[in-house]
């Protein structure tokens, strides 16, 4: 019964994706291009990165808003560290710590102070972000080594680009983890029922700590490709993104109410969201507008089911 | 005299699955209908009919011999018909006052009359014989208080019918009379009334009429007074009844857990207690005793503050807890039997942590089979069974992790006489096969015919502990009450 309904989830946005490719293929003759594709790929690969860990935690009936200012606390770190003349693999290092430590202080925050994550992750985006801009004011850091460029510029073989074969790799990982584990179940269970899973024996707490640490690495990871890719870092870095990572969630078919969704849903909304932007940005229409349709998308795709179902 | 309601050949299906195949039913002005069915005979689904939650699929449903049709839960309301729902449907966050016109407030120019709505609920609760104030939050009531607010909210609709599921699961004694007194009052006002319970001494004491359900069939209904309790658990049922209390005679052995002075602070003090492989030892007391705190504490779900709980080397495979609540504590009701069975035994199913479903669905299916779980099969959500059901698969996903030690919690409350049975047998296997059972219940009849050995707990403390030869109901309600 679920599954049916899941599929049809899936299917939907399978059809919104054709339908995506045959309208911008017909519109614009640069479209179907391998490299294009390829190039195309990077409008969406970091915010799909994040989305992967961000929908185990939203199934476990928790949501982190905080990650697009993980990234801009993680990319001011790594600034600095590049202007102290840190080398690339510390660089690495840095920007991944420091989205792990800013997930954990989420997490602790939930787990520990038992603040609603709605709450607790509006209040450390403002703080990280707040924080990005009280350490940069208006200066700009990009005394980055060249070597560093690799990450969001580098190629792994032919048009496939390093964050593309990560992005690829990361969601058939957390595809098996959520699916074919029993840390996955565990994961939907916390989710569908907190205190039933806590009277089964789980630790609900360490799970959500965990996602919330998770969902912070994935920040700072993709911090250090946005960052590599940019080759600069502003305090207003990827602002906005923490709606458009939690709108490909919620497009994925994730509920928001927890214990729903799959990666495969995830995936499949990443490449629709990557290619809606990218075919209008082929089209020149300009970023503000393009906004307008990535929100109409959104609806249309979460309210048709809703209301196909109701009927 | 003709019937205030009708219903004629009702039908309703939910994906395939009957609920009801052919529903028929009689309710009397100034009488009282006691509705009688085990879990899953369609009681539950009758009543969402009545009330306007579901519609139909086909039958008809006639007030004073018209036909209606009742598309949402307000037509219900508007054509008189009034539900005292068993989860006591009451918003805990408004007033009392502002819970009995909660869908039709007292208004003056679009602005709530508060004075209005003041009076008008004291006047409601005044002819109920209520004695708690109207503008305390709703929270505050206890949950006899909740259910008087239920019915105060029908009769501020002017309702003809009063539907009252299972109101006195969760009541005391002396809660029960009061309500019953109230129930007789609307009777003899001329109201319509349909009360549903399992407990027969309730329906004998209160209802004046029967009908009897069994798989979605209306198959018997008349006078009571023309029937004996026997004959309605037959046509219940539709096969004689296994023994309620299948009490095995077990080989009292070795000790498996030793309490001593345990407690924590607000809740119990100074409990010590022993449990013996093959034991089950009862706890008996009223709501608020300390019980569920107790079993929580002993489970692990909470720290003690005081005491020492050892468990033996013969326990190693520890204890479990089937909680009170089986569908919020219990059970997570949108997920599979096989998922729920599954669940505390993930360990063991996938030592490496890769699920497999054939692994699970076996598991599940020799359960269902062991205690007699009806369902589709086990990829049937739980959400979609019977009370009775659900409780057994919160049970078997316990016993399926193999412990030592069961907790049960009220492990029958609010479950039919079939499922009882079947629970009660389950649980003297369990404890014949060496193991040890804690059982906390407020039934009488079921800890001293379950129990071998009984402790009763008054406010937070052991008040009393009585063997199987020298326990009776006379001594536990002693012990348990302030006398």
């Amino acid at each position: 019964m679920t599954l049916v309904k899941l599929m049809r989830w899936e299917s939907m946005l399978g059809l919104v994706l054709v339908a995506e490719v045959v309208l911008f293929s017909s519109l614009s003759p640069y479209f179907l291009n391998v490299d294009t594709l390829s190039d195309a790929s990077f409008n969406f690969t970091e915010r799909a990165l994040i989305a992967l860990p961000l929908a185990l935690l939203i199934i476990a009936g928790e949501i982190d808003i905080s990650v697009a200012a993980i990234i801009a606390l993680a990319s001011v770190t790594m600034g600095l560290g590049a202007a102290h003349g840190v080398g690339t693999p510390g660089l690495l290092g840095l920007g991944l710590a420091t989205g792990l430590l800013a997930g954990c202080v989420n997490g602790a925050l939930v787990t520990v102070g038992r603040v609603p994550s709605i709450v607790a992750t509006i209040g450390t985006m403002t703080l990280f972000r707040g924080a990005a801009y009280a350490i940069l004011g208006n200066r700009v850091l990009k005394e980055y080594p060249g070597s560093f460029a690799v990450f969001g510029q580098g190629y792994l073989a032919g048009p496939v680009s390093i964050e593309l074969a990560l992005f690829a790799v990361f969601a058939l990982a957390f595809g098996l983890f959520l699916h074919r584990t029993r840390w996955g179940r565990a994961i939907y269970a916390i989710g569908a029922n907190p205190v039933a899973s806590r009277f089964a024996g789980l630790d609900v707490n360490r799970y959500k700590f965990a996602l919330f640490a998770l969902t912070g690495l994935f920040a700072g990871l993709a911090a250090v490709l946005l960052t590599s890719r940019l080759g600069s870092t502003r305090p207003s870095i990827a602002q906005g993104w923490e709606l458009e990572v939690i709108g490909i969630v919620i497009l994925g078919g994730v509920s928001v109410w927890g214990g729903k969704g799959t990666i495969m849903g995830v995936v499949l909304a990443a490449l629709v969201f990557g290619l809606v932007t990218f075919g209008l940005g082929l089209m020149n229409i300009p970023g503000i507008v393009m906004s307008i349709f990535t929100g109409a998308l959104l609806i249309l795709v979460v309210a048709v089911p809703a209301w196909l179902q109701r009927r | 005299m003709s019937p205030l309601v009708t219903l004629a050949g009702v039908r309703k299906s939910f994906g395939g699955v009957r609920a009801l195949s052919d529903a028929t039913l009689e309710l009397y002005a100034g009488s009282i209908t006691a509705l009688i069915g085990e879990n899953g005979a369609g009681k539950s689904t009758l009543v969402k009919i009545l009330s306007g939650v579901h519609q139909p699929d086909g039958g008809e449903i006639r007030i004073a011999g018209e036909p209606v049709r009742m598309p949402r839960p307000d037509a219900a309301r508007r054509l008189g018909i009034g539900v005292v729902h068993q989860e006591c449907l009451v918003f805990d966050n408004l007033s009392v006052a502002e819970n009995l016109f909660v869908n039709a407030w007292p208004a003056s120019r679009g602005a709530v009359d508060w004075r209005s709505l003041r009076a008008r609920a004291e006047t409601l609760l005044r002819e109920l014989d209520a004695d708690f104030p109207v503008d305390v939050p709703a929270s505050r009531l206890s949950i006899a208080q909740k259910h008087v607010v239920q019915i105060a909210r029908a009769l501020a609709d002017d309702s003809r019918v009063l539907i009252l599921d299972e109101p006195t699961a969760s009541l005391s004694q002396r809660e029960c009379v009061e309500l019953f007194r109230i129930v007789r009052k609307l009777r003899d006002a001329g109201r319509a009334l349909l009360f549903i319970s399992h407990k027969f001494e309730e329906i004998y004491e209160l209802a004046d009429r029967y009908a009897v359900f069994r798989d979605g069939v209306s198959v018997s209904a008349g006078l009571l007074s023309e029937v004996r309790s026997d004959e309605l658990i037959r046509l219940m049922v539709g096969r004689p009844v296994a023994q309620l209390f299948p009490k095995l005679e077990t080989q009292i052995g070795e000790e498996l857990l030793r309490v001593d002075g345990l407690g924590r602070s607000g809740e119990f003090e100074d409990v010590s207690l022993t449990l013996r492989r093959g034991e089950i030892l009862g706890i008996y007391g009223l709501v608020g005793a300390g019980r569920t705190e107790l079993a929580r504490t002993l489970f692990g779900l909470q720290r003690a503050d005081a005491g020492t709980m050892r468990l033996s080397a013969a326990a190693g495979a520890g204890c479990a807890l089937v909680p009170e609540d089986r569908q919020t504590e219990g059970a997570v009701l949108p997920f599979s039997i096989a998922a729920n069975i599954a669940l505390p035994n993930l360990a063991a199913l996938a030592p490496r942590g890769w699920c497999r479903s054939a692994l699970e669905t076996g598991l599940a299916r020799e359960w269902m089979d062991r205690l007699a779980i009806r369902a589709s099969g086990p990829e049937q959500a739980v959400h979609d069974l019977s009370g009775g059901n659900q409780q057994k698969v919160v049970i078997a996903k316990w016993l399926a992790r193999k412990p030592a030690i069961l907790i049960l919690d009220e492990p029958t409350k609010g479950i039919d006489v079939g499922a009882k049975a079947a629970v009660h047998r389950v649980t003297s296997e369990f404890a014949r096969a060496g193991n040890g059972v804690i059982m906390i219940s407020s039934d009488l009849p079921e800890i001293l015919g379950m129990s071998d050995r009984m402790l009763v707990m008054r406010r937070g403390r052991v008040r009393g502990e009585f063997s199987r030869s020298e326990a009776t109901s006379e001594k536990l309600l002693k012990a348990a009450s302030d006398a």
